[in-house]
């Protein structure tokens, strides 16, 4: 024992840290708890939030930062919806600042919209694949900023006027690639143009054009990348306008078209108007909520734990104050005396990390049976462990660099 | 002695206040967040019609796809009634109170050359409606049930559409243009918000309540457009308004008053019936699956419930663990630093039930402390939620007196729970082995 301080290679003093621990086993276990459950908790808090901001950066297809809608709704006797919007058209593609402007049954993203399904045969018996459909005219493709990359747009011919309680389909569409993999697996998205599918179970409309990308109106739908355009204008008394600006302009040309719809035609109201990025933060507001809370959650958490730490790792140091005396009076160092209880918490968090490895998989396991969560990937513990490990020390080194300070002289005096 | 051990407890608290406040603090937080989770699961799964919730049942009948059940569940029934099924059922009038609804639109003109039109939100229902879920009205009263079948334009209105068309007066009997037509107005009702909005849960189960009713007759009359869910397993056949209603299409919710098991048995036995029956005239092609579920099973089954909400309320669960695992740490601190006084009690006479009564009240006014802190933060908490969710949780969102007092419970009993073997620990103490270093 006496040779400690003689040998100048560093002892670790391993066996009696351990042997202290030993005597205050409810003191250790009680840290390597908190330690394993904080860091159950911060880990798989992180991968829900990974999680969910990759389902908000998902790309929505359309120009988030330059559109907007709007809803106008006809309540005057005589009011034609076909004129008005044929005239609405007419003068907000005209307005300088706007790229385009369409009437649409539903927006994507916005939380509410249409949905059919698909067939590739026909008949009640095949199975059909969800889409979400757009009812635009030949507009829809600028006014939607998504690209056609096979076949070709709708002619202004193609469109036809919908009216109420309408059960016919228009006898051609255009399919995102998404819904054109998902209807024919096995082929070519190019080589979809020009197929038959079925709508209704059994009404024919050929694929005359494949888009890039275009999401459907519900963010937390399976299907999200699927969707149609079919080529309409709606005869009904409520009907949305899709715009889309130039870059920048969107907020100023949003407050024109209020006033300007509002006063051309006294039978209507104007209501609704929002952009898409508003829309879309609705959509998630769920998302960012939580993406918030848990943040916060683990922010606090880890305080907590750091300051449990501290708090018991100063007791500690107070409760030994005598013996470390007597031990810097024998020649330890102070850096000897730091070095302890870094080691005694390094023992201590390596027991709660592993511990916390378990139970972060545990819960991951409640997570993805009860809520439908993925499993957490494998990387996201080590990383954890890794965190929990610096906190750890990071707490204790206050406390430590304390005891350091403990004047030799101490351990002379009686109390 | 319970005042004088509040004492000591006071003075101990005192005497370590950084290792005191670090306790309560923790306590404080964990109550804070798990009051904060409870609260809005509490809320959302709160029965909105208590003294009633046992006798109202919502009607499913399994009019769905025969090739295609409505959902993955191969025992998963439609969530709403066809237009049909639903107005069948009511004008059969089995039940002690019934009706149909559904949700709609239009535009309102008040009167005035410059009041501007504004569009509200309808509820089309039976008169029974009112009865039914105990609306309560200001003025007037629901319309006469002859008004259902012969499709009177008369409209029941919100407090708050009557304080902006008619400056909050009585205007029964006066006229309002709804949808381009005159509608005598024949009650106001006073605020109504059942939360959750049990009624009609598939389109916002936390929405507001609607701010027009009207007969349900009148959706086929004036062709009102239908707000709100409505799924179709088969094209309506034939074009136009009319078929669309009368289509397999879902759009339709519909609620009875059963007022015991008997009529309950009785009225499923016309369910059974009438399906079998439409069977017969080529309708209902799956296998007969008819059920009625009450207010709250309904809820449940359609996991009114925010998973999120769930998730969340599981996880302040383990925040709080951690807290009280970092109290008993501090605690047992703390008292193995007493470990002096309490030796010299124990040689002084003190019995160890003495001394156990002592620390277990100090745990507790820490806990009590970290409970009234921890409401503090609740309601903190609470806020944070309101901001970051919006509108929609207005009403999920406020302590009430029961929240509190579950609070303070939980507070209390934790942090007891959290002193017992601290204490335990600290009135073993051999008390010569103690004294002799003094």
């Amino acid at each position: 024992m006496s040779n400690t301080q003689i040998n100048p290679a560093i002892n670790w003093e391993i066996g009696p840290i351990f042997r202290a621990m030993l005597r205050n086993k409810v003191g250790a276990i009680l840290i390597a708890l908190q330690i394993a459950v904080t860091m159950t908790i911060i880990v798989n808090s992180v991968y829900i939030i990974v999680e969910r901001s990759k389902e908000m950066q998902r790309d929505s297809g359309i120009d988030n930062e330059n559109s907007f809608f709007l809803t106008s709704i006809g309540f005057a006797e005589n009011f034609n919806v076909p004129v008005t919007v044929a005239e609405d058209m007419r003068t907000l593609r005209a307005l300088p600042g706007i790229v385009d402007a369409i009437q649409i049954n539903a927006v994507p993203n916005s939380g509410s919209g249409w949905s059919m399904g698909l067939k590739t045969q026909s008949g009640v018996e095949h199975d059909a694949v969800g889409t979400a459909v757009y009812m635009v005219d030949e507009h829809g493709i600028n006014a939607l900023d998504v690209e056609i990359i096979a076949g070709e747009n709708f002619a202004a011919t193609d469109v036809g006027v919908r009216v109420v309680g309408q059960v016919k389909w228009p006898d051609k569409t255009i399919l995102t690639k998404a819904m054109a993999e998902n209807l024919f697996p096995d082929m070519p998205f190019a080589s979809v143009v020009g197929k038959t599918v079925y709508i209704n179970d059994t009404d024919p409309m050929i694929v005359v054009g494949i888009i890039d990308k275009l999401q459907a109106p519900w963010v937390g739908w399976n299907n999200l990348e699927n969707a149609m355009l079919s080529p309409e204008i709606m005869d009904f008394k409520g009907s949305r306008y899709f715009i889309r600006t130039q870059p920048g302009q969107r907020d100023s040309v949003m407050k024109q078209v209020e006033q300007l719809l509002s006063s051309n035609n006294k039978g209507r109201l104007i209501k609704g108007m929002r952009s898409i990025e508003e829309a879309r933060e609705r959509s998630y507001r769920g998302h960012t909520a939580m993406i918030k809370i848990l943040t916060t959650v683990m922010i606090i958490l880890t305080i907590v734990t750091a300051l449990g730490i501290v708090g018991l790792a100063s007791f500690s140091v107070n409760q030994r104050k005598k013996q470390i005396g007597t031990r810097r009076a024998l020649g330890a160092s102070q850096s000897a005396i730091i070095r302890y209880f870094m080691l005694e918490n390094f023992l201590i968090s390596s027991i709660g990390v592993v511990l916390g490895a378990v139970f972060t998989i545990g819960l991951n396991i409640i997570l993805v049976n009860t809520f439908g969560l993925d499993r957490i990937d494998w990387f996201y513990i080590p990383i954890g462990m890794l965190v929990l490990w610096l906190v750890g020390q990071g707490a204790v080194f206050g406390p430590a660099r304390k005891a350091a300070n403990i004047p030799p002289a101490l351990a002379t005096r009686t109390v | 002695m319970f005042s004088y051990y509040i004492k000591l407890a006071l003075i101990s608290v005192k005497r370590n206040p950084v290792l005191s406040l670090l306790m309560i603090t923790a306590i404080a937080l964990g109550i804070g967040a798990s009051m904060t989770t409870i609260t809005v699961n509490y809320l959302m799964s709160a029965d909105p019609i208590p003294h009633k919730s046992q006798q109202l049942f919502h009607i499913q009948v399994d009019s769905w796809d025969p090739n295609n059940p409505f959902n993955d569940d191969a025992q998963a029934l439609p969530n709403q009634l066809t237009w049909t099924d639903a107005t069948n059922f009511t004008l059969a009038k089995k039940a002690f109170r019934q009706s149909a609804m559904g949700m709609s639109g239009a535009i309102i003109e008040p009167a005035g050359d410059d009041a501007k039109p504004f569009e509200a939100s309808i509820r089309l229902a039976y008169t029974d409606f009112f009865g039914m879920f105990d609306v309560p009205f200001m003025f007037g009263n629901p319309w006469d049930s002859n008004s259902d079948t012969k499709r009177d334009q008369v409209v029941v209105l919100s407090k708050r559409i009557n304080e902006s068309v008619f400056g909050g007066e009585n205007s029964v009997g006066k006229t309002i243009v709804i949808a381009g037509r005159n509608f005598q107005v024949v009650g106001v009702i006073d605020d109504w918000q059942p939360m959750p909005k049990f009624y009609d849960v598939n389109n916002g189960a936390f929405d507001e309540s609607e701010e027009l009713f009207m007969p349900f007759s009148l959706k086929e009359e004036l062709e009102l457009p239908n707000w709100g869910n409505n799924n179709c397993w088969k094209s309506p056949e034939g074009e136009g308004y009319k078929a669309f209603l009368q289509s397999e299409c879902i759009n339709t919710q519909m609620w009875v008053e059963l007022p015991n098991e008997t009529a309950k048995a009785e009225y499923l036995g016309f369910l059974n019936n009438y399906v079998m029956e439409q069977k017969a005239l080529g309708r209902f092609p799956r296998p007969l699956n008819n059920r009625l579920s009450n207010v709250m099973q309904w809820m449940e089954s359609q996991e009114v419930v925010e998973e999120d909400a769930k998730m969340m309320m599981w996880l302040s669960f383990m925040f709080l663990l951690v807290c009280l695992l970092n109290t008993i740490g501090l605690l047992l601190a703390k008292f193995t630093g007493k470990s002096a006084e309490i030796s010299l009690r124990l040689a002084v006479g003190a019995s160890k039930a003495d001394l156990f009564k002592q620390h277990l009240v100090e745990a507790a006014m820490i806990g009590l402390l970290g409970g009234i802190a921890g409401l503090g933060f609740a309601m903190i908490g609470l806020l944070g939620i309101k901001s970051l969710y919006g509108d929609f949780v207005d009403n999920l969102a406020t302590l009430d007196i029961r929240m509190i007092l579950v609070a303070l419970c939980i507070a209390l009993l934790s942090s007891i729970a959290a002193g017992l073997y601290p204490t335990w620990r600290a009135c073993n103490i051999a008390p010569a082995s103690q004294l002799k270093s003094q």
